[in-house]
């Protein structure tokens, strides 16, 4: 038989085992799990690369709809989480998932369509504008269309929201008619969906800058408090997962918190796309409703477990 | 159609240039691949010959269950062994998840099916006279096993390589195991996932010319083991 | 006291009763020629000694002691005191040197240097020198069936059971072969001869039982069976004269 090559080709793999376990083992990692929309604008990979320059430790970004990032930080499997969605914020701090909210930065959804809007929704207030939307698109679909993210995601959990403001039951909507679409994809493929269709849909400012390229759509709506767009910060409670390292996530949120980050922030996608993607959450709070505790200060959460 | 031939081209110039995250990630598949499989078949290999020549009851039964797991979809397993491996399920001791250890044990999961079914389908295939031949030259049960196993290694290497194939380029474990983290978790198939959603279409295709020369490469790399 | 001895010995599978009230004895040194036409389960009666299969019914006794019906480990352990040359044999796929040596292996005779040295031996007694390297799987028939005998006889068995061992091979290989056994004789080694060609039979064995439809018809020395003809004129040509290293 082949023994002799056999053998060698054993000895290689265990050698390269040997050698990725020895380039693995030296750093410390902390985990962050985030939403697709953050993660795809480029903003974390920046913010990694700066962190380990500074304190030497890995940042592994995990990704997926806010959905499956709030799980992930609700089972322990990561040690840090940064979301968008105030209503699951809440309740993951009060359910003793997390220790504390932090508000980081934040940017506007926009509501974005064909170029002739023929909703006529520019101008409106965007609650009124889905409103009108739904209107119209039930009259005539092949005219007006509405593209959802439909995957529990922050910028989903917006739209429903919208709805609400606009006076409907969200289940009322989505069966509505075939005006409504769901996409059940991340941001960049329901852009394109709505493109295709020339739809109107909801989608945060930094991924439609992004694509905007590609895409003949454009916003509709641009600005308004109902399309804030907050991204927040919070570490896993180490009561509820004492595997956690908590020391180290507190450190990187004491980090996004400070001058230096947050001036990183304000300044990131300025040479891209000629404006910036974010704005700092410092000196911002009360716009984006976030109070004074919980806003661009470091964390004040002990990780001692009770 | 277009985007196929730039693709092509595209990949050309990621490996002639080596770029080094293609590099890296490309290096990264074959490591998990490679060692999956290889887990998978020094645990599976034996397990065949022990299903092959033992008579017990439900034989039949497991044999079916085990061919009917050849095709379970990537996903079902990789969202299986997340529960598993999660701080917050059985083996969350272990911190398996998001790390390429983790993306190794689950692959070796997926492809167990697939190398005890066929390790127990070459066995079968060896000719009673050989089994009856070396027990009456003096083998021991164990012996024999092994025998059998050489007899068929042809078959037996092929499946290992068949499971090698199924771990390089299957998505759905590699994604919920690993998380697709640059720099450490993240390999072809993800970053195709990826590129793919991000609207790369070009970089995608490139990848994926890559991932099927690198399968190539191997299968043709392995044929030569198989010979003698 | 026999080195092997078999009691009522019985096999059936299903309904089909292959072997019925079978009693043999062999002795140390002896040869006995198993005769009977094709189906008459010569190769059934090999198995059960071989303890390959288990019998329905009776006990096979070697060297003294029970061995039908134990545990595998017992099984085992008689069964390495044997060697048997099967009537189509299969080569391993691997060099002759490694299917020669096979059964030297499996006992845990690891002396890479005294397995090469006893193979080239056996090799030689067969008239097979050289063969070492050559890929068993590409030999003729015949050369096959002889590689088979070295791979038994190169064990030094005290119990060697032959299956039809020259049915393939020409004339002159099959005289050489008959030669060798012929050289068994007095030795230590027992032999259990199954053929049909009576001319063999006639001139190997010392005792001679004679199968048919399952059951023993007659048994006793060879004389007695096939009449007293002079065993020399069933010589074929001329041997070449090996003799076996023991």
């Amino acid at each position: 038989m082949a023994g002799k090559n056999l053998r060698i080709f054993l000895l290689l793999l265990a050698l390269a085992v040997l050698c990725s376990a020895a380039g693995a083992a030296e750093k410390e990692r902390l985990r962050l799990a985030t939403t697709t929309s953050l993660q795809d604008t480029g903003l974390l990979d920046m913010i990694k690369d700066k962190f380990d320059e500074k304190y030497n430790v890995a940042l592994d970004v995990v990704s997926g709809g806010t959905g499956i990032a709030i799980q992930y930080a609700e089972r322990g499997d990561v040690d840090v989480l940064i979301v968008h969605d105030k209503v699951r914020e809440l309740k993951f701090v009060q359910d003793g998932y997390g220790l504390e909210r932090r508000c980081i930065a934040y940017n506007y959804f926009y509501l974005v369509g064909p170029k002739d809007d023929p909703a006529g929704v520019k101008g409106m207030n965007s609650s009124l504008a889905m409103a009108s939307i739904m209107e119209k698109g039930n009259a005539d679909p092949s005219k007006v269309m509405f593209v959802s993210r439909g995957d529990n995601s922050g910028t989903h959990a917006r739209e429903k929201l919208l709805w609400k403001g606009a006076g409907y039951n969200y289940s009322a909507v989505n069966s509505s008619g075939p005006w409504y679409i769901e996409a059940g994809q991340g941001m960049g493929a329901t852009l394109n969906i709505a493109n295709e269709k020339q739809a109107y849909t909801l989608s945060d400012m930094s991924t439609f800058m992004a694509y905007q390229g590609n895409l003949t759509l454009v916003p509709i709506i641009e600005g308004g408090d109902e399309l804030l767009n907050v991204y927040v910060a919070m570490a896993v409670n180490p009561k509820t997962h004492p595997g956690v390292n908590c020391e180290l996530a507190n450190e990187f949120i004491n980090y996004l918190v400070s001058d230096e980050a947050q001036d990183l922030i304000a300044s990131f996608g300025k040479e891209k796309f000629g404006t910036p993607l974010f704005s700092p959450a410092r000196g911002n709070c009360e716009l984006i409703g976030c109070s004074e505790a919980e806003c661009a200060v470091p964390t004040s959460a002990s990780c001692a477990a009770a | 159609m277009e985007e196929i031939y730039s693709g092509l081209l595209r990949a050309l110039e990621l490996i002639a240039a080596r770029d080094p995250q293609v590099v890296e990630i490309t290096f990264r598949s074959l490591f998990i691949s490679l060692s999956s499989a290889f887990l998978a078949g020094i645990i599976c290999i034996p397990l065949g010959g022990i299903i092959e020549f033992r008579q017990f009851w439900g034989k039949r039964a497991l044999i079916n269950l085990i061919q009917t797991l050849y095709s379970l979809p990537t996903v079902t397993v990789g969202l299986l062994v997340f529960l598993l491996i999660s701080r917050s399920g059985p083996l969350g001791g272990l911190n398996l998840l998001f790390s390429p250890t983790g993306m190794i044990f689950g692959q070796a999961i997926l492809i167990s099916p697939i190398m005890i079914g066929l390790t127990v389908t070459a066995l079968a295939s060896v000719s009673p006279q050989i089994r009856d031949t070396a027990r009456s030259l003096g083998a021991t049960e164990m012996q024999l096993i092994i025998t059998v196993i050489k007899e068929a290694r042809v078959a037996v290497i092929a499946a290992v390589l068949l499971g090698f194939g199924r771990a390089l380029s299957e998505v759905g474990v590699a994604m919920m195991i690993g998380g697709n983290i640059r720099g450490y978790t993240r390999v072809l198939t993800t970053a195709i996932a990826l590129e793919t959603s991000m609207g790369n279409l070009e970089l995608s295709i490139a990848l994926g010319i890559i991932l099927i020369s690198i399968s190539l490469a191997i299968n043709l790399l392995l044929n030569r083991f198989q010979g003698r | 006291m026999p080195l092997l001895e078999v009691r009522s010995l019985g096999k059936s599978i299903g309904s089909a009763e292959i072997l019925t009230g079978i009693n043999l004895s062999v002795e140390r040194g002896e040869i006995l020629g198993l005769i009977g036409p094709t189906g008459s389960g010569k190769t059934t009666l090999l198995r059960l000694v071989n303890l390959l299969d288990e019998p329905s019914t009776g006990s096979i006794l070697f060297d003294g002691r029970e061995v039908s019906g134990q545990p595998e480990r017992e099984l085992l352990a008689a069964r390495r005191k044997m060697a048997m040359v099967f009537q189509k044999p299969v080569m391993f796929k691997a060099r002759v040197e490694e299917n020669v040596s096979f059964g030297l292996k499996m006992r845990g005779k690891e002396d890479a240097k005294s397995v090469r040295k006893r193979v080239k031996e056996a090799l030689a007694a067969v008239g097979l020198s050289g063969y070492e390297s050559r890929d068993a799987n590409t030999l003729s028939g015949g050369e096959m069936q002889r590689i088979a005998l070295a791979r038994a006889l190169v064990l030094q068995p005290e119990l060697l059971l032959l299956d039809e061992p020259t049915a393939n091979l020409d004339p002159r290989s099959a005289a050489s072969i008959d030669s060798l056994l012929q050289s068994l004789a007095g030795g230590r080694t027992a032999v259990i001869l199954a053929t049909h060609n009576m001319q063999q039979c006639r001139k190997l064995a010392n005792r001679v039982a004679v199968l048919q439809g399952g059951k023993l018809t007659a048994h006793g020395k060879s004389e007695e069976i096939f009449g007293p003809e002079e065993k020399s004129k069933a010589s074929g040509p001329h041997t070449y004269g090996f003799s076996l290293p023991w």
